[in-house]
């Protein structure tokens, strides 16, 4: 334990505490040169599904309409990841000098901070950060404002169009796609929604340029990344990590020394087990080598005495009361697996069942509307191929 | 006019009456009632001039909008994974007996509601739990026993 | 137009852009099931079934929320999509009450055909019904909601407010959860339901049904002591050829429909018509009447302009919503009512029937009917004025079960004493088509002349225009009308609520002034109606549409004052229109109901 193979970084929790001068320096830079930075340090999304950021911001910058909104997605509810709410609390200046950015670059005058309800507490720390900013955008005769819109305790929120249904005071249920939310977004206006993190990161790349950041990591998956470190370790927490590292080496700094698998990317992502270990690393899906994973940051590691069974049925349990409910594949899919496998364990259900079960996921995949449905598949399969005599006994 | 509805029409005004004001005006008639009740789905929609079916349908759909009676101090302990491993059931115990109610229920005096809830994002501090907006975490049963003796301490001073 | 190319398996096509991909499908008649999709609604894309593989995609798409895109290259039967889209039909089996043989759209039901074309005999899932709690609400007269039938696809909640403007149902709770609800899942009798039924055409389900009352008439029917009048509305002419595949002749059925409910039973086969051109007269004197009160008198207090009455579900609709609008609604029963309350005093007093034993029958395109049969107002003949609503759907399922092969039947006409009618009196079954009766009436009543159209046919009030204005300048009126010289009289026409809300929202904004409006509850009136054969769409109410004004065009009378009967029954019975006896009979009020 804790033979820090892995290098810990500092970028996004450092006090800057000569900010203002950055929001000065980024207002007074030219769109395209701000967009041109953006794209090449390689920063993808943060909230998991791993869009160039860049390109999302110029994408929205070239939208006609008058009106255009920015969105720091705070919504933060994937079981293990707690990272957006630290950087809430110790930087939200980093956060609103992104948004900020953000919103220079595509004419936003108004940015919206979606934050979980859970996370209520937090709103006295922002307002005041935000009362803060509002005065240096003055300063610098930049209109812009900032509001906190809370949310009330439904996962689905915080995927983006769900999010804004939810802000225009419906019910968070996910939109087709196309239309995409730069294009129709909150109140069918051009939207950047953007992870809290991913704007962090827009914070430092504006200081100190897109190639520091790009240095960091490996091939598509460049710069460092916040994880939120839980379950089976004895040093639980967040932690900078640079992307593209194993899960080996993430398990010999983080296990306790009996580290039996890693859940990877928070219930909606995969468990890796010990014996694949070595050949799978941490970044976006494309050419790293071996097996590799996008994540949101959540890092949850079990030890030999988990019982793999309970953790996908909590986790199962999770998805059929937080899927919004709307589509079939999801509402009536999750239901099934929830007690599918409850069966199965009961001995009500043939062993085979399970291959029922794996091919439902399948078709969940491909068919359900929006990311959680299609996710469910993740952990499912990874915890049943990779643990099927706990399923069964 | 009904205190409700006298709660309700301020908040129409502090927030205006377009639908975007929905979410946060649930959450303040919550804030005070720790509930939402019929009349005050019904004030909403008429301030609002939506239909007071879309209010209850959007209310139901968040955990936090709760359409049921709920105690003054509305406990939600967290069921996600981390919290579950790290000894929620031992803290789902000790509540009940503090309290002599079993989860989804509120005590005879309507001081408390036990609830479940979805991971809170205090995973590497499990388990945790809200009381109302407040997070308390690391929880052990001695301490969610203190908590509640505290809680009922300050009601009886009240 | 912009034209996209696509290929849908391996066939190119090319279509105007903005055309989604079931669409184009379609054109190449390539059919895909769905079942949240319905063409009188926005697009949902939840339920699935719909699901499309598009080449080079690792996910499938919903082709009716996905957009013909330049170089697709769709396959709407490949193994994926036919072993994905039988998992979702399963799926919904699963979650759903599936006792067919037992269910009232047996036969009719959209889920239905889709499990019997996927063959879905040995389905893997759990049956999920036990573990839930359905609800079961039959509390209302017009509708049952069944949740145990109900597969969630929101056809009826987006119906309701995109439609009807109401959304008194809603989905609610989310998760496994989540269910169809209205507000704090109360009964459908407790909410602002209009009672129109639209939400039970469009349910593919057998969720929402309406209320039926087949046995009610079997055994009125079989009851010797019971002498049974019927009477047919409108627009169940034009639409129940449907239920039996028939589309000669536009689709038009009366003279088979008479003869199917004479074999029936049925001691009177009568026409609602009748009191629609009765309607036209008390409605059309009510009009002049306010009018006068307004121009000549000076009267502060008369409500114009004057709303028309005959749609149920649009007096509904103004009692929860509009209750300030109340006076400006003509007091005059609808057709039906008249109907009724005639049926039990006139018709029982000139045919010695004692009313007590004659049981009223109607049948109807429409659910609110239903509801407005059942009101307390409605018992002026000393009894309920109408026994039974029948919908069109349910007069289909008694001539199925009676076995009369009704494309086969020849036609036959209705019984004398309330059986006569006009054009103008079929008309009443589209939008436009009370207004068109009544400015038939009212303008050659007012200058004894013929309304100057040709033939007759009014077409600005005609199609299906959300909201229609029409105007009409009178002059040369004769003596006792000569306040009318010169007036202009400004009308406007609605169907389907959200159409009614808008025109009375301009009406509240002082944007448009009129002295007379035609509201029907339903998209394209009556034919469009809540109890007309299922399925409805666009194009099958503008085949009705065409059927109900080749019915007009083919009536020998076209006017409702030159129908003999209603001549007879103003001179034995009634007096003249707006008469005490009228008043006591014909006409009716209306209460405030809660909104909220
Ligand atoms: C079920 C679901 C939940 C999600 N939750 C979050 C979340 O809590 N926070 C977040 O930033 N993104 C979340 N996302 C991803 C968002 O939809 C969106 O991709 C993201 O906010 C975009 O920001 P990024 O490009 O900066 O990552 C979620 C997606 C899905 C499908
Ligand atoms: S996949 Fe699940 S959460 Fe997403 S739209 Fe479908 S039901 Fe809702
Ligand atoms: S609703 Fe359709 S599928 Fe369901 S029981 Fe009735 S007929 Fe069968
Ligand atoms: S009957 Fe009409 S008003 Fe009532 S729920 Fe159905 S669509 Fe809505
Ligand atoms: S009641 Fe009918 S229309 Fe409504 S969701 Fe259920 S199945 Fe669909
Ligand atoms: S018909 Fe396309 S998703 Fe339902």
């Amino acid at each position: 334990m804790g033979t820090k193979h892995l290098r810990r970084m500092d970028l996004i929790f450092t006090r800057d505490d000569d900010y203002k001068n950055l929001v000065k320096d980024i207002l007074s830079r030219k769109n395209e040169d701000i967009i041109n930075e953006m794209m090449e340090s390689g920063l993808k999304g943060r909230g998991g599904a791993g869009f160039p950021t860049g390109l999302k911001w110029k994408l929205t910058s070239e939208k006609p309409e008058a009106t255009k909104y920015i969105i720091c997605n705070a919504d933060e509810g994937e079981p293990g990841t707690f990272k957006d709410r630290e950087i809430l609390t110790q930087v939200p200046y980093k956060v609103l000098t992104g948004m900020a950015a953000c919103a220079k670059v595509i004419g936003a005058k108004e940015g919206f901070i979606y934050l979980r309800g859970e996370y209520h507490f937090l709103v006295d720390l922002l307002s005041k950060a935000i009362d803060e900013f509002h005065q240096i955008c003055k300063v610098n005769s930049f209109d812009f404002n900032v509001y906190i819109f809370l949310g009330s305790g439904a996962y689905i929120c915080g995927e983006e169009s769900a999010l804004m249904e939810s802000m225009e005071g419906k019910r968070g249920e996910p939109r087709n796609k196309p239309p995409f939310p730069t294009d129709l977004g909150y109140l069918n206006k051009p939207t950047v929604v953007n992870n809290v993190e991913t704007l962090a990161h827009a914070f430092t790349i504006l200081k100190l340029g897109a190639k520091d950041f790009h240095d960091l990591g490996v091939q598509d998956s460049h710069g460092s990344k916040l994880f939120s470190v839980s379950g089976d370790t004895p040093i639980p927490g967040i932690y900078e990590l640079e992307l593209g590292m194993s899960v080996q080496d993430f398990a010999d700094d983080f296990g306790d020394g009996d580290c039996k698998a890693v859940q990877v990317g928070g219930a909606s992502g995969f468990l890796v087990p010990r014996k694949r270990f070595k050949e799978t690393s941490i970044g976006y899906q494309g050419k790293l080598k071996g097996i590799s994973l996008p994540t949101g940051g959540s890092m949850m590691l079990f030890n030999s005495s988990r019982s793999m069974y309970n953790v996908l049925s909590n986790y199962l349990d999770f998805f059929q009361e937080e899927s919004c409910g709307q589509c079939t594949p999801c509402r009536v899919g999750c239901q099934q697996l929830v007690k599918g496998i409850e069966q199965v364990k009961r001995g009500e259900k043939p062993a085979a069942y399970l291959d029922v079960l794996l091919k439902l996921t399948d078709t969940m995949k491909v068919t359900a509307k929006c990311g959680l449905g299609q996710s469910v598949a993740n952990s499912f399969q990874s915890i049943v191929e990779n643990f099927k005599e706990e399923m069964i006994y | 006019m009904s205190d409700v509805q006298t709660l309700v029409k301020g908040l129409v005004k502090s927030y205006g009456r377009q639908e975007t004001s929905l979410m946060p005006i649930l959450q303040g008639v919550i804030k005070v009632e720790r509930s939402i009740s019929e009349s005050a789905m019904i004030e909403i929609a008429r301030e609002l001039e939506i239909s007071t079916a879309k209010v209850f349908g959007m209310a139901s759909f968040y955990s936090f909008l709760d359409t049921k009676p709920r105690g003054k101090y509305v406990i939600r302990i967290c069921k996600t994974i981390t919290c579950a491993m790290k000894g929620k059931n031992q803290i789902l115990l000790a509540l009940e007996d503090s309290l002599k109610i079993k989860v989804g229920e509120t005590t005879h005096d309507k001081h408390f509601t036990l609830l479940e809830t979805n991971c809170l994002g205090w995973c590497h501090k499990a388990p945790a739990m809200l009381i109302n907006e407040e997070v308390y975490t690391e929880l052990t049963p001695e301490k969610v026993r203190q908590i509640i003796e505290e809680y009922k301490k300050n009601e009886v001073v009240d | 137009m912009k034209q996209i190319n696509l290929k849908i398996n391996g066939i190119a096509i090319n279509v105007d852009e903005g055309m989604t991909v079931l669409e184009a499908a379609k054109k190449l008649n390539i059919r895909i099931p769905t079942l949240c999709y319905h063409k009188d609604l926005c697009t949902a894309g939840n339920c699935r079934v719909c699901v499309v593989e598009q080449v080079g995609r690792d996910r499938l798409v919903a082709s009716c929320a996905t957009p013909a895109q330049e170089g697709m290259e769709i396959l709407t039967n490949s193994l994926q999509v036919r072993n994905s889209r039988k998992h979702i039909i399963e799926l919904l089996l699963s979650e759903h009450n599936a006792d067919c043989t037992k269910c009232y759209k047996n036969g009719n039901c959209e889920l239905q055909n889709l499990a019997s074309e996927y063959k879905i005999t040995n389905p893997d899932f759990i049956d999920l019904v036990p573990y839930k709690n359905y609800a079961y609400d039959d509390l209302s007269p017009s509708i049952i909601k069944d949740d145990s039938k109900c597969i969630r696809c929101q056809r009826c909640v987006r119906t309701c407010a995109e439609i009807q403007h109401l959304s008194a149902l809603c989905v609610a709770h989310k998760g496994h959860e989540m269910k169809i609800s209205t507000f704090a899942e109360k009964p459908l009798q407790e909410v602002v339901c209009a009672t129109c039924g639209q939400c039970v055409i469009h349910c593919p389900t057998g969720a929402l049904t309406e209320k039926n009352y087949i046995e009610e008439v079997w055994d009125a029917i079989a009851d010797k002591d019971k002498h049974v009048v019927v009477q047919t509305a409108p627009a169940v002419r034009v639409g129940l050829g449907e239920e039996f595949g028939i589309e000669k002749n536009d689709g038009r059925v009366t003279g088979q429909m008479v003869a199917a409910l004479r074999r029936l039973g049925f001691d009177a086969v009568l026409d609602t018509d009748f009191t629609a051109d009765l309607t036209i007269m008390e409605e059309g004197t009510e009009l002049l009447t306010r009018l006068k009160k307004a121009l000549v008198e000076n009267d502060k207090d008369v409500q114009l302009p004057l709303f028309t009455s005959c749609s149920p579900g649009w007096i509904k609709f103004v009692e929860h919503t509009h209750p300030d609008r109340l006076k400006n609604l003509s007091t005059c029963k609808s057709p039906q009512q008249m109907f009724g309350a005639l049926a039990k005093t006139y018709y029982a007093e000139k045919r010695k029937i004692n009313p007590e034993n004659i049981v009223s029958v109607s049948i109807m395109p429409c659910t609110a009917k239903k509801f407005e049969a059942d009101r307390p107002e409605m018992r002026d003949s000393g009894y309920k004025d109408v026994d039974y609503v029948l919908t069109t759907r349910e007069l289909a399922i008694m001539i199925k079960q009676a076995g009369i092969e009704f494309s086969r039947l020849d036609e036959e006409k209705y019984d004398r004493l309330m059986g006569e009618s006009t054009g103008a009196a079929v008309i009443f079954g589209a939008t436009g088509g009370v207004m068109e009766a009544a400015l038939r009436t009212a303008y050659e009543l007012v200058t004894g002349r013929e309304i100057p159209f040709e033939h007759l046919d009014i077409t600005p009030v005609r199609g299906f225009d959300g909201i229609k204005e029409a105007s009409l300048t009178i002059e040369d009126a004769l003596p006792d009308w000569d306040f009318l010289n010169g007036v202009t009289l400004n009308c406007a026409i609605a169907h389907g609520l959200d159409n009614a809300h808008h025109l009375l929202k301009r009406m509240d904004s002082g944007e448009a002034s009129y002295h007379f409006v035609e509201f029907m509850a339903c998209p394209g009136g009556c034919l469009g109606g809540g109890g007309q054969p299922i399925p409805t769409s666009p194009e099958i109410r503008k085949k009705r549409m065409k059927a109900i004004y080749a019915e007009d065009g083919d009536m020998p009378l076209r006017k409702s004052h030159e129908n003999p009967e209603i001549i007879d029954v103003y001179r034995e019975f009634l007096g003249e229109p707006l008469s005490e006896k009228s008043h006591h009979l014909l006409h009716t009020h209306y209460k405030a109901r809660e909104r909220y």
